[in-house]
This record gives C-alpha cells, structure tokens and sequence, in this order.
C-alpha cells in the first residue's frame, strides 16, 4: 500500500525538471555581492556586524566580516562575550558555509500529486501562508486548536511558539530535552532544586578535580567549557574521565576509568560508599544544608568498591583512589553532569548519583564547583493573554512522566499516532530547524506518527530528511541573513547579545519573524505580533535596559550588572532550595511522592550478544548532528563518520582498516549506507562508537548523502525513562555485515 | 628577530578551528589546508597515550624549500618567515619534494601555496588566525629574541620537541610535551 505521505526524494523532483525550474533562482554568485544598505542605518563601519552564532547551542556572539565586495569573508568571536571569550569553535568558524551550501531550500513547495506521483511545487509565500492556515483551521474545527505542535531547535522557535499559543496550543518541544539534557535537569531540580540550565554553571575556570562521566569536552566543543577546561589543564587540575573510550579528554586525564558501557551507577554508589565511609565529606555542608544523611549512608552500605569492581570492571585500588582525590579538592571538585545523558533509561536516578556526589563534596555553590548564574532579565512586551488550551500532549501520557518540567519531544510525538485511549491526537506539526527523522530515536515510530498527521510544515535552511515528508516546506534564511531575539545567557555574568544580518537572504528565503507574523495574519493572530518589525520589538526590549539597537549593532554583546553579588554561597550562609523540604536532598522526597526510588538504584542492563557490540555514539568537534553534514567548510575537515573497534575485534571479523562494511542492529535493522573501518585501541573490545549526524539519506544535500552512517537508523531499541519519559539510546548492539541483503527468515 | 610557535600537545583537542580559521582568512579554497592536525595513539587498551597537534609549515631556518627554489620565489621574508612570492612561482614542485614535512601544496591557481605565519597580520601586531582563534589557547607565536615574548617565555617553562629534527632544517615550531 502506498502511504498518504510519501517520502518525496528530490532524485524524481530533478528527473521532472520542472520543480526547480521556475526562474526563482537567481545566480548564486550575483546573490553573494548583493547586500542591502537599507538594514543598515546608522553612521558605522558594516565591513563588520554583529551576530550570534547559530551553529550550536551555545550562541556565542562574534563579528561577520565582509570584504571590499561585500562578501562573507571570515567570522569573528567577539572579545567581550563571555560565551566565547573572542573565540569561536570550528563550527562556528565554518559558519559561513551555512550561508554559501548549494544546497539550501530556496523557495516554498508544495506537495502536491502528479500522474499518481506525489512530488513538489515551487509556490509562493502566499499560497504556502494559505495552505497551512485553511489546514490549522481544518484542525480546529475538526480536532481542537490544541491538536496542533510545534518542534523547534532553533531561534525561530520563539515565534512561531507565539503564533502557536496564540492559536491555542502548548504543545512546544525542543528533542534538546527528552533526547537530550532532560534527565539532568530533573535529577538536580529534584535535589537542589535548580536545573543545571545552559551554559551549564560548571565553575571549570576554578576548579581542582573535574570529573566527566562518558561527557567528551573537546569533542563536544561546547566553546567556554572547553576554554574553561584548557585553563583548568594549565593549572594543573586533575581531570577524572570515565569512559568505555579513549576520548579525546581521557588522554588529558590523570585517571581514565576504561567502565563497562551501563554499569556508571554502580560507580558512582561505591563512590559514594568511600567518601562516605572514610569521612571524605563536607560534614559542615551536609548538616547545614542537606535532607537525608543518614538514610543515604545506611543505603550505600553495601556498594562497597569490591562490589562495584565484579560491575564496572574498575579496580577498588583506582575507585578509592579517584574519590579520595575528589574529596581532596573539595569543594572545589565538580562531578560534571554531562549534556547528552539520555542512555539507559535509568538516567534520572544516574543523575541523581552525580548530584549527590555533588552534595556531599560540598561544590554546588562553592568556588570551583558550581557557581550561582544569573540572567539578564529583559522585559518582553506585554501581549494579550492566551487562548487556554483545554488539553496537551501530557493527555496523552495517562499522567506519566509528571516531573517533566518541559514538553517531551518523543511525547507529542507518540500523541500524535491515533489510538483508542486518546481523545484527541494531534493532527499538525510545525517542525523548525530539527531534523526529527534522525533527531528522535526510533525512526519507524516517528515516520508513523508523521503519516497519521493532516499537515506537517517544515521550516528549514536544508532539504533534510524530514522535508521529504512535509507537506509544506518554508525556505528559512540563514542566521547570516537574518535579525533574530536577542540572545539573553545565563552566566558568570548576565549577557545579552545581538543578531543582525550580515548579507540579504540569498534565494527567495525568510526569517522565522516574517513566517510567523505572515501566518498570524492569515489566521487573525496579529494580536499577538504588535510589531510588524523585529527590528522595532528588539528595539523596544533593550530601550527597557538601557540599550537599544543602535547600540548593541555598535558593540554585539552586553554584559550587565549581576543583581546578587556573590556567585558562591557566603561562609554560613542560610540558604533555601526550592524543594520540598528546602534543604539539598539526597533523599529524594519529590521522586518519592510520584512512587520513584528516592535514592539511586542499580540496576544491570542487557549486555551484547556473541558476535555483536554496545552501539556507543558521539560527537565531533566540528560538526553539530544533521545541522553542519552538508556545511562545504566543515564537510572539508569531515565528510564521513567511521565506526572505531578495537583491534582485537578487528581480528576476529578479519577486518582491515579504511575498509567499509554495513551494520545490522539487534532487531535486524540494516544500516543504509557503509561506514569506514578505523581500527583503534581507543574503544572496549565490548563496543563500537560512531559520530552521530551522519549517514543522510537525502540525495538534496549533495555532500552528507549516502556519507557514513546514522546512528538513529540502528537505534531501535529505546528506553524510556520513566521518571520523565527521556529516551535512553545505548542499548543498541550491532554486528559486522559485508553487504546489505535482507537474510531471509 | 625570530618568529616561531610553540603548540601545547597537553591542550590541543583537535577540533580543527586553526584549519578552518586559517582557510577562511587566507581565501584557502576548500579541498586544500595551510595546517593540519595529526593524532598519534600508543599502546594498548587501557594503557593508552594520545598526542595531538596542529602542524603547518615549520619556517625552517636552514630550509631546502627556499634553497632548491630555482626562481628565488620562496625566499625568507621578516623574522625568518618563510615566503612564496605567487608571481615568481613558477610551480615546478622542486620546494613540495625537498619539504620533510610536507607543508606545501599546489594552490589551484597554479603557485606553490603554503603558511605564511600570517604575516600580514603579524605586520599589525596581531596574532597568526590559528592561533588567535584556537578555543584551548594552545598556541603560542612570538619573536624569541625577546625574552619576554610568549613563545619564549612558555618555551622556557615546558619541555618540548621538534619534529624530524635529524632533518637539519631548524624547524621553528616547537611542540610543548
Ligand atoms: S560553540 Fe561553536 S558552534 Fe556553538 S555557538 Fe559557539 S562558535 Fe557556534
Ligand atoms: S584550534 Fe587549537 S585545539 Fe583545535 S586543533 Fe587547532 S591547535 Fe588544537
Ligand atoms: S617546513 Fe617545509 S616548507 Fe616550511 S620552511 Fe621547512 S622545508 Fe620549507
């Protein structure tokens, strides 16, 4: 049976010739010297202007300099922005290349059917605005406003939120959450009653003893941490890095703990059982602020370091040696929480190890621990309230995941595949700068709940995969091409930064602000957009501290005056967590409440099969997931991803190295495409690693097409946090195949 | 006056920045790099070293480059930075054979292209693009006939090597191990 929605790839699109015919496309070369004066008003010099990056997540601000032609020539970090200190990473280095790819959506297109065939048109702004507002109103009035959603990774997000809320909908999901950093933010609210939030108040700069459990700084080039971490090396910090890995920060490390992938709980309670039991904690610190002393160390008792050896193959000599160096620096020691640390399904509780750990150290709220961030506060005009929603995504859910503090991703997603329990699936999608089809796990269930959809818009820089199952695609300009919201940090100290476009949009692209005021008005939301410029609501924010455009276009980045001076906990000072109880608790009365144990617990998970390998995943210094696989500078420093095993491994499947093979997951799942041998030490003979973002199956993007493989693909086998519903990934396992031929059951 | 660069192996993660920062501020065109950067692992799980660098042309004080160079195109410029002159080359390759370290290509305009410390920020008193942008701060460039450059005061603190010294070529950049 042919599906309703099916997979549009371009390889028919530029066989029907007619698609990107249209004339709309300008010469590209023409485009790039063209830049419009009228973004520009003001008495300076615009060889350079100010941005943000957009490239990942941590927004550092910087400059775009153009030379005498007005080409994009070079990108700049801006000395004054604590994010990134004046340095941009690769990525961000290479962000011009988001700007110069080919290979962008240029113009608005429409599913359409043709001869039988679906493919797409070519349509105008109008015609797309009125096909997606007949179709949200469609929804409306057959399911209910709220049975509509947006995804977002990106900085449009904001706006079409608005108009989405507006409309009558909170169902908003960013996958950086429930596939993400979710876990993290649930476990340390849960204890202190503070998420860790982004850029994470790991006070690295200062700090004695960093410990990174299966975190890869340096690879995962988060900049002002990898900055913080290099001074930290200079200055002679002990690094403690536990890893089935050789990461890139192992080799930095005076301890590398080589753990068996899925047993780091077990760790960290016989962490927990010598600082315990040797009197390595901050006794002051645990009376003063914490719940749950006594109960925790009745509980580890048993986790001695010889029990967690039998577990996690780590020595008793090295656990013990490990927590006394801990100890020994503290408070200035900080156990890191990660970023990615959806991988087992019980990462809540492993979270919660890590922030007792924390707790019991003394750091969180101490000098080389974590220090207290603070936000800019800037005031956003007063807007009409919304429409409430009569229901959301957590209908759905039969009263799960209720510690969740934001939308879970792979929820709207499952609300969306209709079924008998649910009254109402939701029916539309609006899906910004997030890739879904690689970004969520298990991909059969994400094309599932695609195809029970009445309308999916994408909006997008790329022709990723998930364009090829919308039903309108709407070209976004690049952050280059582009004013957005002002990037507002969190930090040392509060920042602000601005965006503004370097060059005009190449092609007929838009940015997210137009999109959705265009829509609001096509739905009769204005209301809830009183500016009809992002220049004038940007304006009218920084005149409310103090600033204003013209400014910030003169200087980037702002940094403001703190409102609470001390970035630490005074000498005795009272302190209250925003918990139940008001103190730090290690005995968790919140996980308790909801029927979760209120202390970490162990639990062994499946390991692989003879013949088959733990599936761990990565990242690169200089590639962010799908977002950067068709980037032309950075594609130049890495245009594949290979799958590293150990020599040992290598031996048995007589593979050599270069050498390209596909993988087969436990469930029989077949990778598309061939992924380069790399024989190498660096990885456990139980386990295989890749980078993830690759393997795209989208002929559009000419250089990441059929390039290595994707991980997401091989991820079939997905556990579910149950404490929040995040999406443990490690549980995969694959084996070696020389050709992709279906084996016949 | 004696530019060089000393490159901190302990910090380097080789994420590439000095690669792409360096194409973008020298019109490199894609496809071809100034500098590059090599990881080196030894030994055996779990007993493991690895060594990371960002390597480029070594502005060798005795270089075969600018001696074998038949139309006098290489030549040394200021604080022995070694130099290709586009206009005199004539890209006969003699220079990219004589080179130990492979640090020169055949730009695609048809010279002999390679890294030239920047010079042309350095006349201004900025840093090499690599090094300026390096997101560890792992590299260091200076005059080291002064004392209190930062090259020569790091050089001074930390152990270092050069690479393939027997080559005699009196390589200028140091790599802190
Ligand atoms: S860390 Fe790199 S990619 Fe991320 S915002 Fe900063 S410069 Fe851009
Ligand atoms: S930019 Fe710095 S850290 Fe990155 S590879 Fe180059 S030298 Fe190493
Ligand atoms: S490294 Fe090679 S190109 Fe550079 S100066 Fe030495 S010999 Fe010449």
């Amino acid at each position: 049976m042919k599906s309703r929605r099916q997979f549009i790839k371009i390889s028919s699109l530029s066989a029907a010739g007619l698609v990107f015919g249209g004339g709309l496309l300008e010469t590209f070369a023409d485009n790039l010297l063209k830049t419009n004066q009228s973004y520009f008003k003001g008495p300076y010099d615009f060889s350079r202007t100010p941005t943000y990056c957009e490239v990942c997540f941590w927004k550092c601000a910087g400059w775009v300099h153009k030379d005498e032609n007005g080409r994009i020539k070079k990108i700049i970090g801006n000395d004054d922005d604590p994010n990134c200190n004046g340095r941009f990473c690769p990525r961000g280095t290479g962000g011009v290349g988001m700007y110069t790819d080919e290979d962008r959506l240029k113009t608005p297109l429409l599913r359409i059917e043709k001869n039988g065939e679906q493919t797409y048109r070519e349509a105008s702004w109008d015609e797309a605005f009125d096909f997606i507002a007949s179709k949200m109103n469609q929804i409306k009035q057959e399911h209910g406003a709220e049975c509509t959603a947006l995804f977002t990774h990106g900085s449009g997000g904001k706006y079409f939120g608005k108009l989405l809320k507006g409309f009558g909908s909170n169902n908003i999901a960013a996958p950086s959450y429930a596939q993400c950093r979710g876990p993290r933010e649930v476990a340390f609210l849960a204890t202190f009653g503070q998420g860790i939030n982004s850029p994470e108040n790991t006070d690295i700069r200062d700090t004695k003893c960093l410990v990174l459990i299966g975190s890869h700084l340096g690879e995962n080039m988060h900049n002002g941490q990898v900055q913080e971490m290099s001074d930290a090396i200079d200055k002679g910090t002990t690094i403690i890095t536990v890893d089935p890995r050789f990461s890139t920060v192992a080799g930095k490390s005076k301890h590398w703990l080589p753990i068996k992938p899925s047993t780091d709980i077990a760790l960290l309670l016989s962490w927990m059982n010598v600082i315990i039991n040797e009197d390595l904690f901050d006794k002051k610190y645990v009376e003063k602020y914490t719940f749950g002393f006594d109960q925790l160390k009745a509980y580890v008792q048993p986790f001695t370091p010889e029990w967690a050896y039998g577990i996690t193959t780590i020595k008793p000599q090295q656990i013990r040696e490990t927590a006394r160096e801990m100890a020994n620096a503290a408070p200035a020691t900080i156990v890191h929480p990660g970023r990615h640390v959806t991988w087992y399904g019980d990462d809540t509780q492993r979270l919660r190890a890590v922030a007792i750990l924390n707790a019991l150290l003394g750091s969180w709220g101490r000098r080389g621990g974590f220090y207290k961030p603070e936000k800019a506060f800037v005031p956003h005009f007063h807007l009409p309230d919304f429409p409430k929603p009569n229901k959301n995504w957590r209908d759905a859910m039969s009263g799960k995941y209720k510690l969740a503090d934001l939308a879970l991703a792979s929820g709207v997603c499952d609300a969306s595949i209709p079924s008998p329990e649910m009254s109402c699936a939701i029916k539309g999608w609006i899906v910004n700068g997030t890739n879904l089809i690689n970004t969520l796990p298990d991909q059969k269930k994400t094309i599932a709940a695609i195809q029970a959809l009445d309308l999916l818009v994408v909006v997008d820089t790329m022709p990723m995969e998930i364009t090829g199952y919308a039903d309108v695609v709407l070209p976004e300009c690049t952050y280059l091409e582009r004013y957005d919201s002002l990037r507002i940090s969190q930090g040392r100290e509060p920042s602000i930064a601005l965006r503004m476009p370097a060059v005009d949009p190449l092609y007929n692209t838009k940015p997210a602000f137009w999109m959705a005021r265009e829509l609001a008005k096509k739905l009769d939301l204005l209301q809830y957009f009183p500016f009809e410029t992002i220049e004038e609501e940007i304006d009218w924010e920084l005149k409310q501290v103090g600033s204003s455009l013209e400014e910030m276009q003169r200087i980037g980045v702002k940094r403001l005056e703190r409102e609470v001076d001390d970035l630490y906990f005074g000498e005795d000072e009272d302190v209250e967590f925003n918990t139940n109880t008001g103190k730090i608790e290690l005995y968790s009365t919140a996980l308790e409440e909801e029927g979760f144990d209120p202390m970490p617990v162990f639990t062994q998970h499946p390991e692989p099969s003879e013949g088959f390998y733990r599936l761990i995943y990565g990242r690169a210094p200089m590639h962010t997931f799908s977002r950067t696989a068709n980037n032309p500078n950075l594609t130049d420093l890495m245009d594949e991803n290979s799958v590293w095993v150990n020599p040992k491994v290598a031996k048995e499947w007589d593979l050599t190295n270069d050498q390209y093979v596909y993988l087969e997951n436990q469930d029989g799942v077949i990778s598309d495409f061939k992924i380069k041998v790399r024989i190498t030490e660096r990885i456990r003979w139980d386990s295989v690693y890749m980078v993830h973002g690759f393997g795209h199956t989208d002929k559009r993007m000419k250089r990441a097409f059929g390039k290595g493989i994707s991980d997401t693909q091989l991820i079939t086998n997905v556990m579910i946090d149950p404490v929040m519903g995040g999406t443990g990934m490690r549980g995969n396992f694959v084996t070696f195949r020389f050709d992709n031929k279906k084996t016949e059951v | 006056m004696r530019y060089a660069m000393a490159i901190d192996t302990k910090k380097c993660v080789g994420c590439s920045d000095c690669v792409v920062a360096c194409q973008t501020e020298n019109d490199v065109p894609i496809g071809y790099c100034r500098d590059w950067v090599v990881e080196i692992t030894n030994g055996t799980y779990p007993q493991l070293e690895t060594e990371l660098r960002s390597e480029r042309c070594n502005h060798c004080e005795n270089s075969p480059c600018v001696r074998c160079c038949p139309t006098g195109a290489s030549h040394y410029s200021e604080g022995g930075i070694v130099m290709v002159t586009k206009n005199e080359c004539i890209g006969c390759s003699a220079c990219i054979t004589s080179c130990p370290y492979d640090a020169r290509f055949v730009h695609p305009e048809g010279y002999v292209d390679k890294c030239t410390f920047c010079l042309h920020r350095v006349k201004k008193g900025m840093k090499p693009a690599c090094v300026a942008v390096c997101p560890t701060k792992c590299m260091y460039f200076g005059d080291l006939d002064d004392p209190r450059s930062e090259v020569s005061e790091v050089l001074k603190k930390r152990k270092y090597k050069t690479l393939i010294p027997e080559a005699g070529t009196k390589p200028q950049l140091y790599f802190l191990i």
